[in-house]
């Protein structure tokens, strides 16, 4: 504590105290809600899906919230601050995903399972083994998705206290990793939808406003702001166009298409965001909750526009590099500077603002993760395959909470030796896994009568295996300069996401596992009939 | 816990699922679905795909301007946003008007069967 209280000293000035104080609200505010959602938690129902109580509206704005990361604030800002164009490409696969979700997955999965993904699988499966894969799954993408929020708020809390803090960062994310293990062990999914949904509005007003001010300084000219942007950038046309970062080589070409894949695939996998269909109390309700996502997460997209071009526009690209080389700190060193500049009340606030609305994203989202994950180890993991279906619902939650507490000790740690990478391109790999390992068994297991146990299994640990195996010798881990290890290089696989490889491989493998076997667990069609006349008509379901 | 809802094998013993599987009015549900999820699926996933393989082949025409600074690459940017919405718009039409009935008439039956 001393080293944070001495930075403070050394650097004090009214944006930090500022921040300080609007974080502190912001925490105190969500843990009030938490407790009060946590006095409303009495069963397995209530901490799993908040009591699947939620209304169409409150649940869109709760997945906006979900699915808002710091990837998407931090992340595209910057890259649409230093690489122009190729940074939008986020924008619109994050967005044009959602329809897969919309179309064939949010309604089926709200009628025919309960808590989890693996409720699904499980189904018409043997239990135990696809409850060991559903649940190794969700964990492994949610580990790789808290990854990227931890790299987000190691790179917001550089910026706040300057490079040299590193105590004051570990212990800014150890308070992160607290806070968020309260909302998820106190207020269960009842009390994290409520901050899901108070962060997300927090974070599209504090994007509206820079927006609104980004604009009003171009005379809301979009055109004058995209030439401000390709002149101070030094590069021209050309950073309006395609291919600054994504053009260079044939590797880097289908580098692009990988991305672009595992984007539009890889949402409608993510755990965190399929339990959010659980929330709410019938699959009409869950299209409609879609649909407000859609047009939230839309809007605010676009006006990553704004921010990232804007940034472009206002700062130099040195003074984005300098502050973060991945461009992490781009959106809020805009707000600065658009509220006056470093040395203004009007920058400070601005600054403070913003900073606190980004660290709200990041503390909602890891909760959203832990949940997610702590939920598929107690419902998957725990009572259905360690203890074989027979804990009850009061140990079942109990385990949900300790596991918990241990999946935010993991993301405290991560955050403490998070890298110097973009926050969207780390999240852009979860996605990656997520498309590869989940969304095949998912879909095959909706529409595919014959699918089996042991198409499920090729699916999701060949989808799972190999995507991170990819990763781990491509570019990101070693072997360039911005790896996460810069120092060694056993790095052979050229492409920097999997996608292109893994998601082919996940589809392909859940169906030669199928084919290949030779158990008919379904003989008559009667578990495929009931899982298909439930996923559609919602009869029986919970 | 309600354990008899449990997931996994067992509570399809009884044969009414099976039976409203094969039913008419269920097929009809099916397709309905299908046939419109399913080629709209290809169709938005295609678009898309079109817009990031343009991306990066054809650099050129997509840099051509339009208006001002506004291009070719941010207009198909922005057309993505807005079949985006209008997929999910009509999609909600569609479910709203084909599906639910359709859904709701079966779930009913089956409910009052049980």
């Amino acid at each position: 504590m001393n080293s944070l209280v001495q930075l403070a000293a050394e650097d004090a000035s009214d944006h930090r105290t500022l921040i300080i104080t609007l974080f502190s609200v912001f925490v105190a505010a969500t843990l009030g809600v938490t407790v009060w959602a946590g006095r409303r938690t009495k069963d397995a129902t209530d901490f799993y899906a908040g009591g699947r109580s939620f209304t169409g509206f409150q649940n869109g704005l709760a997945i906006s919230g979900d699915y808002m990361s710091a990837a998407s604030f931090l992340g595209i800002a910057g890259l649409i601050a230093l690489f122009g164009y190729d940074g939008f490409l986020y924008s619109i696969g994050f967005l044009v995903a959602w329809l897969v979700a919309l179309l064939l997955v949010a309604e089926p999965l709200r009628n025919s399972g309960r808590f989890t993904m693996g409720d699904v699988l499980a189904y018409r499966m043997r239990q135990r083994p696809v409850r060991t894969a559903a649940g190794t799954s969700t964990i492994v993408v949610s580990i790789f998705y808290l990854l990227a929020q931890m790299v987000g708020a190691g790179a917001l809390v550089a910026l706040l206290l300057g490079v040299s803090g590193d105590a004051g960062k570990n212990i800014i994310v150890a308070i992160v990793g607290i806070v968020m293990i309260l909302y998820v062990t106190i207020g269960g999914m009842k009390g994290t939808t409520w901050v899901q949904m108070i962060k997300a509005c927090l974070l599209i007003a504090g994007t509206l406003l820079v927006t609104i001010l980004v604009m009003t300084k171009f005379n809301w000219n979009i055109s004058s702001l995209l030439g401000a942007a390709a002149e101070e950038s030094g590069k021209g046309a050309a950073f309006l166009e395609p291919g600054l970062k994504y053009g260079v080589s044939t590797t880097s070409k289908i580098d692009f298409i990988s991305l672009g894949l595992a984007l539009v695939l890889g949402t409608a996998g993510l755990p965190h965001i399929l339990v959010r269909f659980y929330t709410v109390p019938t699959a009409k309700v869950a299209r409609k909750s879609v649909n407000w996502a859609i047009g939230i997460i839309g809007v605010f997209y676009l006006m990553t526009i704004a921010l990232g071009f804007g940034a472009a526009a206002l700062l130099s690209q040195k003074e984005i590099t300098d502050s973060d080389a991945a461009g992490n700190t781009a959106a809020p060193l805009l707000a600065q500077e658009i509220g006056g500049g470093a040395d203004s009340i009007g920058g400070a606030t601005l600054l403070a603002l913003i900073s606190a609305v980004a660290f709200a994203t990041i503390l909602a989202v890891v909760a959203g993760l832990t949940l997610a994950s702590s939920s598929s180890f107690a419902h998957d993991l725990y009572a259905n395959v360690i203890r074989k279906g027979k804990a009850t619902d009061k140990e079942e939650v109990s385990a949900a909470r300790i596991a918990a507490v241990a999946i935010g000790a993991v993301a405290i740690v991560l955050g403490i030796f998070a890298g110097k990478l973009n926050v969207a391109f780390l999240v852009a790999l979860a996605f990656a896994v997520a498309a590869s390992a989940n969304l095949p068994t998912i879909l095959y297991s909706l529409f595919w009568k014959r699918f089996n146990t042991r198409g499920s299994l090729w699916s999701i640990y060949g989808g799972l295996f190999s995507s991170v195996f990819l990763v781990f010798f491509s570019p990101v881990v070693s072997g360039s300069e911005e790896a996460m290890f810069s120092g060694v290089d056993f790095q052979w696989f050229p492409l920097s996401n999997p996608g292109l490889i893994s998601i082919p491989l996940g589809f392909l493998l859940g169906w030669l596992g199928t084919v290949l076997s030779k158990e008919d667990e379904d003989p008559d069609g009667e578990k495929y009939a009931e899982l298909e006349v439930r996923s559609l008509t919602g009869s029986g379901a919970h | 816990m309600d354990t008899e809802q449990e997931t996994g094998s067992g509570p399809s013993s009884d044969r009414k699922y099976r039976e409203v599987q094969q039913s008419a009015e269920f097929g009809e549900l099916r397709r309905s679905h299908r046939s419109f999820a399913f080629p709209l699926t290809v169709g938005f996933v295609v678009w898309y795909f079109l817009y990031v393989l343009l991306s990066i082949y054809a650099g050129d025409f997509m840099g051509t301007k339009l208006l001002g600074n506004l291009n070719v690459a941010f207009a198909f940017g922005i057309a993505q946003f807005v079949t985006t919405f209008l997929i999910a718009w009509w999609y909600a039409r569609h479910a709203a008007a084909k599906l639910d009935p359709k859904a709701d008439a079966i779930k009913n039956r089956l409910e009052a069967d049980a």
